[in-house]
């Protein structure tokens, strides 16, 4: 038992390895701004960070690899909560929650709120409804329990359907987000940018599955984290000498009002559900509220994040692991909107009002990538004026760090933070579709007899397809990554919530009405999410309006949750109760204790 | 297990879970519909609207998630379903 032995002292030596690598890269950091103080070019240092974490990460991906199966699906199942938190906070904020979430903040200000609070109250559900219920269940995927709950493949097919549509969304947006980085800090073209990025992401996961994801992902989050909150620290000692920007911020808020009326801006920064002209909106209001709900949902029925809860040791660590991951998450939510604020507090003071001519290097620099910084003297009064200068948000917290004048070491950091952000969910994403195509589909209903080898084989090769499709579909820049990732949200809240909540939650639910309901719910939502966006004169044509009661589509789950509860609600009263078999099973996923009640259609369970 | 004490355990575990989502609904829907009221009331420079959004419900949400696994793990022992 050598390799057990070897896996426990792993374990024990968690914090004391962690430990060490927080310090390596502090210590790395501090290197880099000597270095640059020496006047080591900028672009050396860009180079040192991307590179150096990236090696990094393919180094852990290495040292993780394994050729076993519970390693390679569910890191072996003893992940302690604590750390299982911080991994499921590297694989939950994404490209969208770290480069995107204080652009938008940024822009709509109060109303874009709505994704702080849709990303983080998500986490309530997943603690109370489903975390518990699927470490008891303890197999390897999200359809895994649907094809055992509603007892067959048809369930497991349509959960697949669902999973792969949501995740493949979501991971061409953080490909997307790679590409912006990667092309910026090494001066590449987009496209190719985002091909250096597919190549980051792959070396982290192909090689050791959930294992080497799992341990990349908590050396991605102590990055991330870091990158995040030190150059927001350091503007709030700037202006306010306090380093807690949570509460300084407060102040810059003031500051940023007392701007807004000296530039003649009708709508406040914190002005909530007001639209152009300040005026209280309707349309905001409903939207605001519908978009929360559609990301809670969605975010309790994401699989990428339902399976971190598979690899904890008990029900217990998998209960507690919520509390953790929300906790971690919590530390760059709370802190985006005040770096929302100081990024605006610095155009507002420093930037605007300013020759455009004397602007510095790092207008230049943000106008090569792909039109996300445009200034158009519209007037030719060689003055910046705010209607003349676009910034695009997904590169606001980017270039916050140099439009401030910090070092230019900030910055590099900050990329190494987003890329460590956009790479450890574009993992844990490739690793829920290939987990899915390989155990679900491959395993379970094409060849029951397959060997761990060939299927391993399978899971790494569909991984790099999956991979390259993303990449492909990434480079044509489809949107926006925060509505990307939205749409990801809603196409997983709209398909998978109401059949797994019912099933736990609801013994009576049967077969036929689940598939139906979550078949409905998940249709309709991409229907909407289709239409308006692609088809919008089709869609007005049919309905007579450019959107269902002005709900953006975005939101589009609104219309599938309701429809998916109803009919599997009601479809369940007209068909038969599920077995007596069936409702064992259903109680033993419940109480945290004793062996699983299989039923007979689940039949094999390694 | 006997059927009975299986269903007391059920039954407590869903008014655990039924208070949680109350508290949920309010932390996340509620008290920001009143952001335009509440905005009115500043402070340390915040709009009391805008703090609940950006950090206040936030707070909440941590705190109902740890409550959660404690209040859960308190009701298990008291049933005897608890994990060795």
């Amino acid at each position: 038992m050598a390799t057990k032995t070897e896996g426990s002292t792993f374990i024990d030596n968690l914090g004391k390895i962690y430990g060490y690598y927080t310090g390596g890269f502090l210590g790395f950091t501090i290197l880099l701004a000597i270095l640059e103080q020496l006047g080591v070019p900028n672009k050396v240092i860009g180079y040192a960070f991307v590179f150096l974490t990236i090696g990094v990460y393919a180094l852990i991906g290495w040292l993780s690899r394994t050729a076993q199966l519970s390693e390679y699906y569910v890191a072996g199942r003893r992940v302690p909560a604590f750390y299982n938190g911080m991994a499921t906070g590297a694989d939950w904020m994404s490209a969208a929650s770290f480069i995107s979430m204080a652009g938008g903040l940024y822009l709509q200000g109060y109303d874009g709120l709505a994704y702080v609070l849709g990303w983080t109250g998500g986490y309530v559900l997943v603690a109370s409804l489903f975390a518990p219920y699927l470490r008891k269940f303890g197999q390897f995927t999200v359809p895994d329990f649907l094809g055992v709950r509603y007892e067959g493949n048809l369930a497991r097919v349509c959960g697949v359907i669902v999973l792969f549509s949501a995740s493949f969304t979501y991971i061409v947006a953080q490909t997307f987000g790679i590409g912006i980085i990667a092309s910026r800090f090494l001066g590449i073209s987009f496209e190719i940018a985002v091909f250096v990025g597919l190549v980051g992401i792959l070396v982290c996961s192909m090689l050791g599955g959930m294992r080497a994801v799992t341990w990349t992902q908590v050396a991605q989050y102590i990055i991330l984290i870091i990158a995040y909150l030190t150059p927001i620290v350091w503007l709030s000692t700037k202006k306010y000498g306090i380093p807690i920007p949570e509460l300084t911020y407060g102040q810059a808020l003031q500051d940023i009002a007392a701007l807004e009326s000296k530039l003649g801006i009708v709508k406040g920064h914190v002005a909530a559900f007001a639209d152009a002209k300040g005026q209280f909106s309707w349309d905001r209001f409903v939207n605001y509220f519908a978009l929360i709900l559609c990301l809670m949902v969605g975010t309790a029925s994401l699989p990428h994040i339902l399976m971190r809860y598979f690899t904890t040791p008990s029900v217990r660590e998998a209960r507690q692991s919520v509390g953790w991951s929300i906790f971690f998450i919590f530390l760059l939510y709370f802190t985006a909107p005040a770096y929302a604020a100081f990024a605006k507090l610095e155009v507002y003071s420093n930037v605007i009002g300013q020759p455009i001519a004397q602007l510095p290097a790092w207008v230049q620099n943000w106008s090569q990538v792909g039109g996300m910084l445009t200034i158009n003297d519209a007037n030719k009064d060689g003055i910046l004026q705010l209607a003349e200068l676009r910034i695009h948000q997904d590169i606001i917290v980017l270039s916050t760090p140099e439009i401030a004048g910090l070092p230019y070491v900030i910055s590099g950091l900050v990329a190494a933070g987003g890329l460590a952000a956009a790479l450890s969910t574009a993992d844990g994403l490739l690793l829920a579709i290939a987990n899915a195509l390989s155990h679900d589909i491959y395993y379970k209903m094409i060849d029951r007899t397959a060997s761990t080898t060939k299927r391993l084989v399978v899971a790494r090769a569909l991984l790099v397809i999956v991979a390259i499709c993303g990449a492909a579909v990434a480079s044509t820049r489809p949107s926006g990554i925060i509505q990307m990732v939205a749409w990801a949200f809603s196409l997983a809240a709209a398909g998978l919530f109401v059949p797994v909540v019912m099933g736990i939650w609801w013994k009576r639910t049967t077969t036929t009405a689940a598939i139906i309901g979550m078949m409905a719910g998940f249709v309709i939502c991409l229907y909407y999410l289709i239409m308006t966006r692609y088809f919008p004169e089709a869609f007005e044509a049919m309905w007579g309006a450019k959107l269902w009661f002005g709900i953006q589509n975005i939101s589009a789950a609104i219309f599938g949750l309701p429809v998916g509860f109803a009919l599997t609600w009601i479809l369940s009263y007209y068909t038969k109760a599920p077995s007596d078999e069936m409702q064992a099973f259903v109680d033993s996923i419940r109480r945290p204790k004793g062996a699983i009640a299989w039923t007979k259609a689940a039949e094999v369970h390694e | 297990m006997s059927k009975d004490k299986m269903d007391a355990y059920w039954s407590e575990t869903q008014r655990l879970m039924f208070i949680i989502m109350a508290l949920w609904v309010f932390f996340s829907f509620v008290v920001h519909m009143f952001a335009l009221q509440l905005n009115n009331i500043v402070i340390l420079g915040f709009p009391l609207g805008f703090y609940m959004a950006a950090q206040g419900s936030l707070i909440a949400f941590v705190v109902l998630c740890f409550w959660n696994a404690s209040a859960q793990n308190k009701i298990d022992e008291k049933y005897g379903v608890a994990e060795d």
